[in-house]
């Protein structure tokens, strides 16, 4: 059964989509949660790196990967914080800000992750949930990190909030008409502030899964523009929490594609497996850019839509 | 029209703060005469310096360099090869007083080096790549090490260590240095266990964690028992074998500390061999090589220590092709086939150093993946 090309390029693709998609997810959906509050960070990238960083930096000096987790979320919650507290500034651009996040995290990332490159923090640990199939290849794609449940946890959390609670509809209100949201007395700048602050900390949390979990060590290398694609993921999950989750898991199956094709003699033409993530974004992007329902969804406040 | 008039204030600063040295120190001639005695090297890397991989070879060497009596050595990590490292060169002639630049990666050598060194011909300028000519100044050259033998190597011991006889090679780009390495690691590996082969996997990308994590889960789950790699900094490849519970090989530096349980040996470069050579001649006032090169018989080569993952044969095996290499014994000894049956090196025993070597475009017979 493990022998036939097809059932191993399929189970890459699962392994693929636990083990690539939670970075992907962690920032969707923080992202997701600022977008519908009315603001866009841009700056996610530099939340992703600086987040890995430190993540990477306080598992290292403490030993407990939790802990690492936890200061990469401050991470984000300092870089979130300075960008919600930049764009409440009179005439200031929340796209602009976001760029000058973005180099701002890396920056730092880099300046003080130097002495990270060469230590060994420990890494978290995996839920093994694939030992009943007795499939070796098969146990190890099921091989499942507690921060890829806690997102789909968040995800569903966060859709049911934004459906059900009064915080949900402020939030949605305060993205979709800002004149609304001050008639009903609720602050904009704070509402937004806030939602960039958690956004930001979901990021974070995202960026210590690269250094803690997969690929699992810090250099400066170690994003590859995951963060600014994530971003993009956000509106091709047209502003949906669980639709963020799917384009994760579909980001990460697919960018599972190149190597695991290799891997069966599938030797020609790598480089376009490879780039199988982007096509099949362009591809769902344009069946589905006839549909009105993409723009219903998008936050009114939003610079890119106003 | 701002972007440029800042550079010109830089150029300027920078060439009033020369000529100042100059007047100090007086003739060029006593410049000279304090290069002898006091040589101040600039290194210039693409990356950082302790990537576990390219740059910190070079990093090790110079740290090595700087225990030399006489020598002062001036650093500059992560500058990409673009115009910034024409600027770190500038920089480190005029303020720091250079007189010999090694930039290490291979974009810096046109036009930016070749370059600078037309407008500073008593600075030597050492590019870590065979790309030097007769057509290029003569105060710049290129020095580099044939990695494919201490490959050879890694391929001697992997064949030996590994039960399945399936080997997994994790590449970035199927460039010729890189299919040479591919090839001489299953050539060495069928020395002890013909039937070995050896499954390739291209990310496509100098440096990509995520998919160079990708590529060696594929390659353990496809039945490989002994990874090994060819990408820049080859630290996720190695923790990713190991957590999986597979042998490895290193590539560039030593990952020993990265591979406890199954590290094997690694392929490593040895420039301290050539970076004292170049003190010791500057030192002497005698000229430097326009181009140094050497493998294992010229101590420009090493294999990293053997770590846990190495049997007794496969370290016997290993010790005994090392010593045949550097007595200088040719590793490409027959003809061979690439991988789609065609007869490849036909002339064979060809010597280690035989520039049909250097033009590598196929794989060999073994090897599962496609050069192309």
């Amino acid at each position: 059964m493990s022998h036939d090309p097809l059932i191993i390029v399929l189970i890459a693709m699962i392994g693929g989509a636990i083990r690539v998609s939670t970075p992907f997810m962690f920032v969707a959906l923080g992202e997701c949660l600022t977008e519908k509050s009315g603001r866009i960070n841009l700056g996610l990238e530099g939340t992703l790196v600086l987040g890995a960083m430190l993540a990477y930096a306080t598992a290292y000096q403490t030993g407990s990967p939790w802990l690492g987790i936890l200061a990469g979320g401050a991470a984000g919650v300092f870089l979130g914080s300075l960008h919600g507290y930049l764009c409440k500034l009179p005439k200031v651009n929340d796209i602009a800000v976001g760029i000058a996040m973005m180099s701002f995290g890396i920056g730092l990332a880099f300046f003080f992750g130097k002495p990270y490159i060469q230590p060994q923090a420990p890494r978290l640990p995996a839920i093994p949930l694939g030992g009943w199939t007795g499939v070796p290849q098969l146990a190890e794609a099921l091989q499942i990190n507690p921060l890829f449940l806690v997102g789909i946890a968040a995800a569903i959390v966060m859709a049911w909030a934004f459906a059900n609670t009064k915080w949900g509809l402020i939030i949605r209100t305060t993205g979709d008409s800002a004149a609304a949201a001050r008639a009903m007395g609720v602050s904009v700048d704070w509402v937004r502030y806030l939602a960039t602050t958690i956004g930001g900390f979901l990021a974070g949390v995202g960026g210590s899964f690269l250094s803690l979990s997969y690929p699992g060590s810090w250099n400066e290398g170690l994003s590859s523009g995951q963060g600014l694609m994530a971003v993009a993921l956000v509106i091709f999950a047209r502003w949906s929490p669980i639709r963020c989750v799917m384009a994760a898991l579909l980001f990460g199956a697919a960018g599972a594609l190149g190597p695991s094709l290799q891997s069966v003699g599938i030797t020609q033409g790598y480089y376009l497996f490879n780039a199988a993530p982007y096509i099949l974004t362009l591809l769902i992007l344009i069946a589905s850019s006839g549909s009105q329902q993409a723009f219903r969804a998008a936050p009114g406040e939003l610079s890119i839509t106003k | 029209m701002l972007t440029m008039a800042g550079v010109n204030r830089r150029k300027f600063l920078q060439t009033t703060a020369a000529s100042a040295a100059g007047l100090t120190l007086g003739t060029a001639s006593f410049r000279a005469a304090r290069a002898a005695t006091d040589l101040t090297v600039g290194v210039i890397y693409v990356g950082a310096r302790d990537d576990f991989g390219w740059n910190q070879a070079h990093a090790v060497a110079v740290q090595a360099l700087k225990g030399v009596p006489g020598v002062k050595v001036v650093e500059e990590e992560n500058v990409p090869e673009t115009d910034a490292v024409a600027k770190t060169m500038e920089s480190m002639i005029n303020l720091d007083g250079a007189a010999l630049i090694l930039p290490t990666s291979f974009g810096y050598y046109s036009p930016f080096m070749i370059e600078e060194a037309k407008s500073h011909p008593d600075v030597q300028f050492r590019h870590a790549a065979p790309l030097w000519t007769d057509k290029d100044p003569k105060n710049a050259g290129s020095y580099f090490a044939f990695l494919d033998q201490a490959h050879y190597i890694d391929g001697v011991a992997a064949g030996a260590a590994s039960v399945s006889g399936k080997l997994g090679f994790v590449a970035a780009k199927p460039i010729g240095i890189v299919l040479r390495n591919i090839n001489s690691f299953l050539l060495g590996a069928r020395t002890v266990n013909p039937k070995a082969t050896c499954q390739v996997i291209f990310t496509g990308e100098w440096s990509l964690p995520v998919r160079e994590a990708e590529a060696t889960n594929a390659l353990v789950d496809a039945g490989c028992d002994l990874i090994t790699c060819h990408v820049d900094g080859p630290k996720v490849v190695i923790q990713t074998a190991e957590s999986r519970g597979v042998k490895t090989c290193g590539h560039n530096a030593s990952q020993a500390p990265l591979a406890p349980k199954g590290f094997v040996t690694g392929a490593e470069y040895k420039w301290i061999t050539i970076y004292k050579g170049f003190a010791e001649l500057l030192g002497k006032g005698q000229p430097l090589p326009n181009i140094t090169f050497g493998g294992y018989d010229k101590d420009m080569v090493q294999n990293t220590p053997y770590g846990a993952g190495a049997t007794d044969k496969a370290r016997m095996a290993a010790d005994a092709a090392i010593k045949d290499l550097k007595a200088g014994k040719p590793i490409w000894t027959t003809a061979v086939k690439d991988n789609k049956g065609q007869v490849v090196l036909p002339n064979a025993p060809y010597d280690n150093y035989a520039p049909d070597l250097n033009s590598m475009t196929y794989l060999i017979e073994g090897v599962i993946g496609s050069a192309s």
